[in-house]
This record gives structure tokens, C-alpha cells and sequence, in this order.
């Protein structure tokens, strides 16, 4: 596959083109499907095809941005995307951000940074997934007693939406009245743990919406999307400025993110938001593995886990689309067929 | 005493970094260039345009490389809209539930 390497003209990057189509698709389908940028997964994937750090980061904001455009245009016309709470959360976010930056600063001077970072980011991943397993192990025993499956199993955010303290706001599309200083404060911790652990923050947004806000989870997808795509554009941004985006590359990512998207945005409309949730647990987990096999210094098999992992959800959610979409097809050709 | 303290770190810094460079080099990881230029010999169309672009004016650069990107996304959502609508799948409403 030698003679479809191309030289990348910003970066100097020899690379084969196919394999950033393949990873676009990937973090494409996950992204729509699951509400994240997948920094966690393209940034590492970008730095094994050769892209010094910097770039990685750089292109990746951008593409992600872009991506972002695809899957957040699919969700708000299936009436998911709170663009209220999107902005409420962004705003906040960005102070956390810079907080969680400047604690890395800190932890630098005394050599701890990398170490601190590594198991704070395990010991969050493995609260969420618990989090998020634990909470389908509640739903699971709600089904069998016959409960309303509208309920969510775990309810923080009744608790937190007793909080009265004004101005209140009523966030339309996620169906949740509170007081605006609940989406702010969940927005700005977000912030302070993306900018500690480096990352875009999806990972943590979308549990946080639906566990501490009570969005449907639907709706925590695509309202993160919609932060993530103005983040990322601030991103890409301040990196293109600095001179770290492969704009070929983001062009070509884009080109195999662009079917990815459609195909994770429309497999959230055949599986069950708790199927959305399970799976968003099993992904978690597997990052949080990837992590300690980091720490431990076995690069190779935390890559190893990371790509199976990618690899097989992104099967997993395309199988799920292709299923349900074939089933609607079918059901259509029933009701349109003559009797 | 101050002013001769961050003179006397200049000059070691300018020492290492300037005079014994593989001392530097070997002292920290592997540094990332600081100015980066886009190597333009062999490009031709919207390559060597970008390509000169960035080396001569980042800012552009930035907001053309957005701009396009926002452009590219746009355009391949809208098609791939018309090619789910094609293959006949409804995407205005949602069935199941939580």
C-alpha cells in the first residue's frame, strides 16, 4: 500500500490516507453515537502515524470541530440539542478549563504532573463506568417489577433541582426547570477535570448531563456535541494560530467522519438510550485499562486496547444502525404494499 | 543581586541551549520545533497555496483552514441528509425510548 502514501504538505507527515479515512469513520460513528469528541482516541491514534504532539492535538480540535457540525446538524433535527444548557455549561466550562490547566502548571513544578494526571483520570474512568453499570443494573430490576421506563434508576438530579436559588431557567428541549446555578457549577467542575486530565471533556459531559442535570440521554448527546463543536473550534483556533493543523489531513479525516456521523447520530434513534449508556460504560472501562497499561509502560498493549476497543464498538454501533434501519424499511414496504 | 541571578541563568541557558547543544538535547526529552515551516518545493494547487499561506500569514491561514472545514462539514452533512432521505429512512421522529 506504499504508492498511496502521501506527504502531508504542512507537517512534512508521509502517511497513508486510507488509515485517516478509517479513523474518521471511527470516531464518527462513536461521536454521534455516544456525544464525544473521541480527543481520547484520535490524539494518541494521530501520534502513532508519525504526528508530532502537537500536531495531533491541533488536527484533531479541528477536525473534531468539523465532525462535530455533522452529527450536532442530525441531533438538533431529531430535537436533541438544549442549545440553552449548551451554552449555560460552555461558559462555565472554558473558567474551569483554565483553573484545571494552571493546577497542571502547579503540579509540573514539583515533577508530579504526569503521574497525579494518569491516576486521577483511572479513578474517575472507573467512577463513571461503576456509575454507569451500576445505574443499568437498577434499570434492569426496575423493568422486572413493571416500573415506568421513562424514570431514570439513578436520580441525583431530583435531589440537585430542589436547589431554588434564582435567576431559575427552564431548559425546553431537556425538559428540566432549575436553578441556573446547577448547569453552571456542573459546567465549571467539568471544566477544571478536562483541563487537569487534558481532555475535551465529552467523556465527562455527557454522564454529568444525564446524571446530575437529568437530561434524556438523547439529549446529554447531543447537547455535548454542540459544546464540543464550539470547543473545538476555539481549539482550532488557537492551534492554527500557533501553526500545529494538517489541514489536509482534517479534510481527509472529514471525508470518512462525514458517513461515520450520519451513522452513529442515526443509530441513537434504534437503540435504547440505556443500550447508549452500557456501551458508553464498556468504553470508559476499556480507556481507563488503556490508561493503566500506560502507567505501567506497556504502551503497545494500551494502544492494543484502546484500537479493539474503537474497533469493536464502532462494529457494534454500525451493525446496531444498519439492523433497525433495515427494519424500517421493511415495515414501510408493508404499510405500502397494496393489500 | 536579582538582576545579576537572571543573568547568570541567561547565560547558562544560553550556554546550553546555544553552545553545547547535544548537552541541552540530552538534558530533557525531545523538543518541539518552536517555528514551524511548511516545506513547499514539489506542491502545486490547493496544497502549495495553504502551504504558503501558513509560512506567510498564520492568522488567515486559521480562519480560512475553520472556514473550510465549517464548509466541508456543512456540505457533507447536507449530503449525507439527502442520501439517508434517498435510501427512504425517516430521521424527523424517534421510536424508542430510555
Amino acid at each position: 500500500m506504499d504508492f498511496l502514501t502521501i506527504t502531508l504538505p504542512i507537517s512534512g507527515v508521509a502517511i497513508n490516507p486510507l488509515l485517516l479515512v478509517l479513523l474518521g469513520v471511527a470516531v464518527g460513528v462513536l461521536g454521534g453515537f455516544f456525544g464525544m469528541g473521541g480527543a481520547w482516541m484520535v490524539t494518541p491514534a494521530l501520534n502513532i502515524f508519525g504526528f508530532p504532539m502537537p500536531f495531533a492535538v491541533g488536527t484533531d480540535l479541528c477536525h473534531m470541530a468539523g465532525k462535530s457540525i455533522i452529527s450536532t446538524r442530525r441531533h438538533a433535527k431529531f430535537g436533541n440539542v438544549d442549545v440553552k444548557l449548551g451554552l449555560i455549561m460552555l461558559s462555565f466550562d472554558v473558567v474551569g478549563i483554565e483553573i484545571g490547566a494552571r493546577v497542571v502548571m502547579l503540579l509540573e513544578r514539583f515533577g508530579l504532573a504526569g503521574v497525579v494526571i494518569r491516576w486521577v483520570y483511572v479513578v474517575f474512568l472507573a467512577l463513571i463506568g461503576l456509575l454507569v453499570f451500576y445505574d443499568f443494573a437498577k434499570r434492569k430490576q426496575m423493568d422486572k417489577v413493571g416500573e415506568d421506563d421513562s424514570k431514570s434508576a439513578i436520580t441525583w438530579h431530583e435531589t440537585l433541582h430542589k436547589i431554588k436559588i434564582p435567576p431559575m431557567v427552564k431548559l425546553p428541549m431537556a425538559g428540566v426547570e432549575c436553578s441556573l446555578w446547577l448547569p453552571a457549577t456542573v459546567g465549571f467542575m467539568v471544566g477544571i477535570l478536562a483541563g487537569f486530565l487534558g481532555i475535551g471533556g465529552g467523556l465527562l459531559m455527557m454522564p454529568a448531563l444525564v446524571y446530575l442535570i437529568g437530561c434524556p440521554t438523547y439529549v446529554a448527546v447531543g447537547t455535548d456535541l454542540f459544546t464540543i463543536m464550539l470547543a473545538g473550534f476555539y481549539g482550532a483556533f488557537t492551534y492554527g494560530i500557533k501553526g500545529r493543523i494538517e489541514l489536509l489531513a482534517v479534510l481527509i479525516m472529514l471525508a470518512g467522519a462525514a458517513p461515520g456521523a450520519m451513522i452513529g447520530t442515526i443509530a441513537t434513534k434504534y437503540i435504547r438510550g440505556y443500550g447508549i449508556r452500557l456501551m458508553f460504560g464498556a468504553t470508559v472501562v476499556c480507556a481507563m485499562v488503556s490508561v493503566i497499561l500506560k502507567q505501567m509502560g506497556w504502551s503497545g498493549a494500551a494502544s492494543w486496547v484502546i484500537m479493539t476497543a474503537v474497533t469493536a464498538m464502532t462494529a457494534i454501533v454500525a451493525i446496531g444502525m444498519f439492523k433497525g434501519a433495515a427494519k424500517e424499511l421493511r415495515a414501510k414496504k408493508v404499510t405500502h404494499e397494496p393489500h | 543581586m536579582r538582576v545579576r541571578g537572571r543573568f547568570r541563568t541567561a547565560a547558562l541557558a544560553l550556554a546550553a541551549g546555544g553552545l553545547f547543544p547535544a548537552l541541552a538535547a540530552a538534558a530533557g526529552e525531545k523538543q518541539e520545533k518552536l517555528v514551524h515551516v511548511a516545506d513547499t518545493r514539489g506542491l502545486s494547487g490547493f496544497n502549495l497555496y495553504f502551504a504558503n499561506l501558513y509560512n506567510t500569514n498564520r492568522l488567515l491561514f486559521t480562519l480560512e483552514a475553520i472556514l473550510l472545514t465549517i464548509v466541508m462539514g456543512v456540505t457533507l452533512g447536507y449530503l449525507m441528509d439527502k442520501l439517508v432521505a434517498l435510501i427512504g429512512l425517516d430521521l424527523s421522529k424517534r421510536d424508542v425510548k430510555e
